[in-house]
């Protein structure tokens, strides 16, 4: 894994971009000002307590909420801003395993990732069976090709997810709560999937979590969430914010309330 | 201020003995077992006494008679500390064991998060009755942008654009279809039979029973045979469009077609509209058959009428605008029904209450619309002269 460089001479690119994003339900505004960059090949991670909009921030990002106010930007083009063809076309650079892993369960394994690619791409049959079976082999379920998402496990189901999540070979990975319901063992290994598909796919990943083994192991970037601020108050690596971050919310949410002087 | 709370002061029984042991100093002496559900004393008089009196006195616990405890114990300490902490009447907690001393702290209302309780709030009548106005509204506007999306969807289809996947429509068109055949007979003949036999009484007072093929045929195919199937397919087709459209929202399935770009409407929506729309129809003639052949069991049973005769007086009334009329019903009802399903089940919560609120809200719904529906068309057809 790179280490991480979080100053502004990081000489890779900024692939997406949100600028004074305002999250809010009704009348109620639960964060504003959000501005942060993601650049091409970061794990990044977005954190914070239970209920803080971090969710809600990534369906803002990947088109499924639209926000009350600011931008999110990919590249240069400003995401809700376009019009719904533009937005379509984004939509097919991102790949998304949401938390449930959101298998359709009328389908088979093979059917689930294969929708995608039968939707945009004018492979043959033949070809999307190949390249179903190699989707599902690299997440680890050769030959589950037939099961239903009701015959698989949680972990499974979450792997097959991030199967049909790679199935255009996106640009963007979006994980919701990868370790929710997992055994440690399980999310470790999720963990370990998510660098090494970034690192050879070259694919940039954002995480939403609250998880401290995989914030750690996984994240290159981090911003935190804090509701009651209402806006994010630490940006950078995780290691380093825990390391220098005057924030004492952070701190106490990264050692699991303990503080720093206790580690 | 001594109080003896249980006469009978069995050892196992719980019993609560308010000693003052100094003018300022009062121990609370417990005993028995206090268990929730056994038989607790309840002294809330005498704990509101306790904490009027002037000076309050200092109130301890002495717990070496106390058998085993529960949560009743513990609600009951909370309330005295409640109200001594109300009235500013200090208490010594070490004398009870420190299971309870620790649980005491745990509910303590210090240790509640704050800033999460949300503030009961109970508007006015006005704002009550405003607030249900615009319910109504935004339920009224969602549905319409509802069947704006569903037909703008099926004339995709029909310019060959939208898509979904054909195995999901044969499926839709076997639950909505052959797997209806069962009820609907049932039904149908039922209804045809209890037509008959109504008609038969005032027709037998005028000795022309025959005209009950009349009553039976006519009824049954002009608008009998649509609405019960309408209504058979509401409870049974239309529940089951809302709950598996609310639990693929629940499930977040949904969101993962959307973030495909690939419109719900279209995938999901569209196959189900199309099975009940071309299904509907189809069971409404079975359904008309059923009807007359019940009627045909009541006339020859009952009437004494012979199978041939009653046959040639159904053809003889049954004309085939009456036919086609009812076959138009159906029609309609299939995509009502269908929608009143798919709308309900997209608007799904993302809990399992949803969805059972859902499937009712789509039945309660496709009955409405059905019973406007056949008014509306009745109405028309009055105006046509059909």
């Amino acid at each position: 894994m790179s280490t991480p460089k979080p100053d502004p001479g990081n000489e890779r690119e900024t692939v997406i971009e949100v600028r004074n994003l305002e999250i809010s339900y009704g009348s109620f505004v639960l964060l504003r000002d959000l501005n942060f960059q993601i650049r091409r090949g970061d794990i990044f991670i977005i954190m914070g307590g239970s209920g803080c909009g971090k969710s809600t921030l990534m369906k803002q990002m990947i088109g499924l909420k639209r926000p009350a106010g600011g931008k999110v930007l990919y590249g240069d083009v400003s995401f809700w801003d376009v019009e719904p063809s533009r937005q379509e076309q984004l939509k097919r650079r991102f790949g998304i395993l949401f938390q449930s892993g959101a298998l359709w369960s009328s389908m088979t394994l093979a059917e689930n990732v294969a929708l995608p690619l039968e939707q945009y791409t004018d492979l043959t049959p033949a070809q999307i069976r190949e390249l179903v079976s190699f989707k599902l082999a690299l997440v680890g379920l050769g030959g589950f090709e037939d099961f239903y998402p009701s015959e698989l496990s949680g972990g499974m189901k979450k792997r097959a997810g991030l199967a049909r999540a790679m199935a255009l070979d996106p640009d963007f990975l979006f994980f919701d709560e990868p370790s929710a319901g997992l055994d440690p063992i399980s999310a470790r290994l999720l963990d370990d999937l998510i660098i090494e598909l970034s690192e050879s796919l070259d694919t940039t990943v954002v995480v939403v979590t609250h998880d401290l083994a995989s914030i750690f192991a996984i994240g290159t970037h981090s911003i935190f969430l804090d509701p009651e601020e209402k806006t994010m108050t630490a940006a950078g690596n995780p290691k380093q914010i825990l390391a220098e971050s005057g924030n004492e919310k952070v701190v106490r949410f990264l050692t699991r309330g303990k503080g720093r002087k206790q580690e | 201020m001594h109080q003896e709370h249980s006469d009978t002061a069995h050892f196992e029984e719980a019993a609560v003995q308010f000693i003052p042991v100094a003018p300022d100093r009062l121990i609370l002496k417990f005993s028995g077992n206090w268990v929730a559900g056994g038989n607790l004393p309840d002294d809330d008089e005498a704990l509101q006494d306790l904490v009027r009196t002037k000076p309050p006195p200092r109130i301890a616990f002495a717990t070496e008679d106390l058998g085993s405890w529960d949560s009743g114990f513990l609600v009951f300490l909370a309330r005295i500390v409640d109200l001594c902490n109300g009235s500013g009447t200090p208490v010594d907690l070490s004398g009870l064991p420190e299971g309870v001393r620790k649980l005491l702290d745990l509910a303590s209302p210090d240790k509640q998060r704050t800033g999460v309780t949300r503030e009961k709030s109970s508007p006015g009548f006005l704002v009550r009755v405003a607030d249900a106005t615009l319910d109504l509204f935004h339920g009224f506007q969602e549905m319409l942008a509802f069947i704006g999306d569903a037909t703008l969807s099926f004339l995709k289809l029909l310019r060959g654009k939208a898509e979904f996947r054909r195995s999901d429509l044969s499926q839709a068109l076997q639950e909505t279809g052959a797997q209806a055949l069962p009820i609907v007979s049932l039904i149908s003949l039922l209804v045809g039979m209890i037509l008959a036999f109504v008609a038969a009484i005032q027709l037998k007072l005028f000795g022309v029973q025959i005209y009950v093929a009349d009553v039976v045929g006519i009824g049954v195919v002009r608008v009998m045979g649509a609405i019960m199937t309408g209504i058979i397919m509401a409870g049974r087709t239309g529940a089951a469009f809302a709950a598996q459209l609310g639990m693929m929202q629940v499930n977040e399935e949904i969101d993962a077609l959307e973030s495909l770009g690939i419109p719900p409407m279209d995938f999901l929506v569209l196959p189900r509209m199309l099975a009940l729309m071309l299904m509907m129809p189809m069971l409404c003639i079975y359904s008309d058959l059923m009807g007359i052949l019940g009627g045909m069991i009541v006339g020859v049973g009952m009437l004494d009428l012979g199978v041939a005769e009653y046959y040639y007086q159904t053809l003889k009334a049954v004309t085939l605008t009456y036919f086609w009329i009812g076959l138009f019903h159906s029609f309609v009802f299939g995509i009502l029904v269908a929608l009143a399903g798919c709308l309900r089940g997209l608007q799904c919560e993302r809990n399992a209450a949803a969805v059972g609120f859902a499937a009712t809200s789509a039945v309660v719904t496709g009955i409405v619309s059905i019973v406007v529906a056949t008014a509306v068309i009745t109405l028309l057809c009055q105006v046509l002269g059909i």
